[in-house]
């Protein structure tokens, strides 16, 4: 069922983290191991194992309805499992208090809500909730957190406009900032380039680089496969709900691969710069 | 539900200009030059804006101060209106005679000081607690269901609260206006079982949510107004106090009525106060809130419960007084945003205020005869929010 599983990633050693405010869990795992999820009497995952550590950037690939997002929830608690584990730190998910969590995971949803009159920087303050004491006031030193974040998202400039008037890429970094307040080291985002144009996707892309390699660990859920190929160092392949590849893009995005998950309609290409796999539709049907 | 009723918010519109001068300058022909110069004046200006928050942004002590001076104003006012044809200097000297530190001597005679001191004052301040407290209860309802349409009443608090009274007032229990009465004791059982109650079928089967306890809410006060209006009409003469008790009024505002029931407000106010924060974060959908720590079903569960009681009990002080908790929040956040630490002080203070003006203009408008002071909210409270929401989607209103 893990055909062409890879090495992962665990004995890398994973860059210095930066200086955190709560030493709690120094740079943690979090880990699937064995992962199945049920819902109304139907099997959304089964058997899923993944981990993710400090300074990687993972995608998670897969046709619609292959169980990314669900694997993203079940990583973060919000479903309950059928089957298997999640471990953070080598604790189990369940154990950690909610508010721990929150220190070391954030999440960016597909189409999370604000209210319309908020400023980003409101906002992105809002990240810095795990971190408050009882009274819920916030230091100057979290409101550098936060402006922090937001420079790291690449929404600086935003800080005083209200949600309302974004745009969705801008609209994308202000959540992304608002995650990043909460100083994770793990960080996770579900389809953060849907609706996007394509520069508006590179740069994002560009953002979560850039998170990895300051010591975040980072998951993505993306659609595209070349896009997710060009930038993550490792991709997990999911398709009705089980692993299907795991590993290095080219081992992963292969011509096998792709035709087994996606069918006849896409075909692999190696990009004529001489880089990786390119994902593009099969021309065989249209020709004369 | 929720997204039919959501908040009016002009910052959806996306044609709307957000600067006056951006008009102007989209129908001109773009110079690239011009452009440049325009978009980094704009960037500066947003730079310069850009690393203030909430705090900053919006100084948080103006808008107390001006809202306690207002109370202050208010009040001293109410104090000095009334049947009796006592002049107003004398009426208030009559109070900061009273108060320590003050070198204040009124020759007033005994009724006068009995009148001030034990009629308007007592229903000066019942109108100021229970203002506030409906003012407070509605901002942390409007909280917990991110909808500017919910208010206190909306869980059964109400409908629970008139049942229970309607009982008391028809059984053969003592219902003096004055000294000890079992109506408020019944009125605020029965919001509170059946705010229990909304809160139990809700559950029922699931965890309760948004729609659940809106509609459980809605189906029992539908059953238990009907209760209401069946005794109503079979009651006879006997039934018509339940007239006075559903539109609300201040008539029998004792002191002791008032040393009741302020305890049970201050509690509630003081539970919500503590989760003030939490109801920003709130503010986001409930996932998001959930992975930033929240246990989201506890707050909103500890924060309703703290808020219903508020409620319940400004209902058996009172009666029923409507508006107030609905539209108070609702202007207050328009004005000032929608930060809870500055929301809920100032719409306690806002609700206290325009509830004691209501009531001098329900015992002044047609005296002898007292206007119930619900219809004196509802009149004037409901042109006034129509007029916030019109000036606030035409931009000319404070942001």
């Amino acid at each position: 069922m893990t055909a062409a599983r890879a090495p992962v990633a665990e004995g890398q050693a994973p860059p210095a983290p930066p200086p955190r405010s709560t030493p709690t869990l120094e740079a943690p795992t979090l880990e699937a191991r064995g992962v199945a999820v049920e819902a109304g009497g139907r099997r959304l995952l089964s058997g899923v194992d993944l981990a993710l550590g400090a300074g990687e950037l993972v995608g998670l690939v897969g046709p619609n309805g292959a169980g990314k997002s669900t694997l993203l929830r079940a990583l973060t608690g919000m479903v309950p499992l059928a089957a298997g584990s999640v471990t953070l730190g080598g604790r189990a998910l369940s154990s950690v208090a909610r508010r721990e969590r929150a220190k070391h995971v954030a999440v960016v949803q597909q189409l999370p809500e604000a209210p319309h009159s908020i400023t980003v920087a409101e906002l992105v303050l809002l990240g810095r909730y795990p971190h408050l004491g009882l009274l819920g006031r916030e230091s100057a030193r979290d409101r550098d957190y936060a402006a922090d974040a937001m420079r790291r998202a690449g929404c600086l400039a935003l800080a005083g406009r209200e949600l309302g008037t974004l745009s969705g890429g801008e609209r994308r970094r202000a959540f992304i900032a608002r995650a990043l307040a909460q100083e994770p080291t793990l960080l996770l985002l579900d389809e953060p380039t849907a609706h996007l144009d394509v520069a508006a996707q590179a740069e994002l892309f560009a953002v979560l680089r850039e998170l990895a390699a300051g010591g975040a660990g980072v998951l993505v859920v993306a659609h595209d496969l070349t896009l997710a190929a060009v930038h993550c160092e490792r991709l997990l392949l999911l398709a009705g709900g089980r692993v299907v590849a795991h590993g290095p893009p080219e081992a992963v995005v292969s011509a096998e691969n792709v035709a087994r998950v996606y069918g006849a309609g896409v075909e692999v290409i190696a990009d004529p710069r001489g880089g990786g796999p390119l994902v593009v539709p099969a021309r065989e049907r249209f020709r004369e | 539900m929720r997204r039919a009723l959501e908040r009016p918010s002009h910052a959806r519109d996306p044609g709307r200009p957000r600067h006056r001068g951006a008009r102007g300058h989209r129908d001109r022909p773009r110079h690239p030059d011009r452009r440049g110069r325009v978009s980094a004046r704009g960037r500066a200006r947003e730079l310069a804006g850009g690393a203030t928050f909430a705090s900053q942004r919006r100084a948080s002590l103006p808008p107390l101060a001006l809202a306690g001076a207002l109370l202050l104003a208010v009040a001293a006012f109410a104090l000095t209106r009334g049947a009796a044809a006592i002049p107003p200097a004398t009426a208030l000297g009559v109070l900061l005679e009273r108060l320590p530190l003050l070198p204040f001597e009124v020759d007033a005679p005994a009724t006068w000081e009995r009148i001030v001191l034990e009629v308007r004052l007592p229903r000066v301040v019942a109108a100021g607690i229970v203002g506030a407290a409906l003012g407070f209860a509605g901002a942390s309802y409007q909280g917990v269901f991110r909808n500017p349409l919910a208010e206190p009443f909306l869980l059964g608090v109400s409908s629970g609260a008139a049942l229970g009274a309607a009982i008391a007032i028809l059984s053969p229990l003592p219902t003096g206006a004055y000294g000890f009465s079992w109506v408020p004791a019944f009125a605020f059982a029965g919001a509170a079982l059946t705010v229990v109650l909304v809160y139990l079928l809700a559950r029922a089967g699931a965890a309760a949510n948004d729609a659940t306890l809106i509609l459980a809410g809605v189906a029992l006060s539908a059953v238990l107004s009907a209760a209401t209006s069946f005794l109503l009409l079979t009651g006879g003469e006997q039934a018509r106090p339940i007239f006075s008790f559903l539109f609300g009024g201040f008539n029998t505002a004792t002191w002791q009525r008032i040393a009741i029931g302020t305890p049970y407000i201050v509690a509630g106010a003081a539970v919500v106060a503590l989760h003030a924060r939490v109801l920003d974060v709130l503010q986001l959908d409930s996932e998001q809130a959930g992975q930033l720590g929240v246990n989201v079903n506890r707050v909103r569960l500890t924060v309703l419960a703290a808020a219903s009681l508020m409620a319940a009990t400004a209902v058996a002080m009172a009666g029923i007084i409507g508006f107030v908790g609905l539209i108070v929040p609702h202007a207050v956040r328009m004005l000032v945003g929608a930060g809870h630490a500055r929301l809920l002080p100032l719409a306690a203070l806002v609700g206290a205020s325009l509830l004691i003006a209501a009531d001098v203009v329900a015992r002044t408008a047609l005296a002898p005869q007292e206007v119930p002071v619900g219809i004196v909210t509802a009149l004037a409270g409901g042109p006034f929010f129509l007029y916030l929401l019109r000036a606030h989607r035409a931009g000319l209103g404070p942001r």
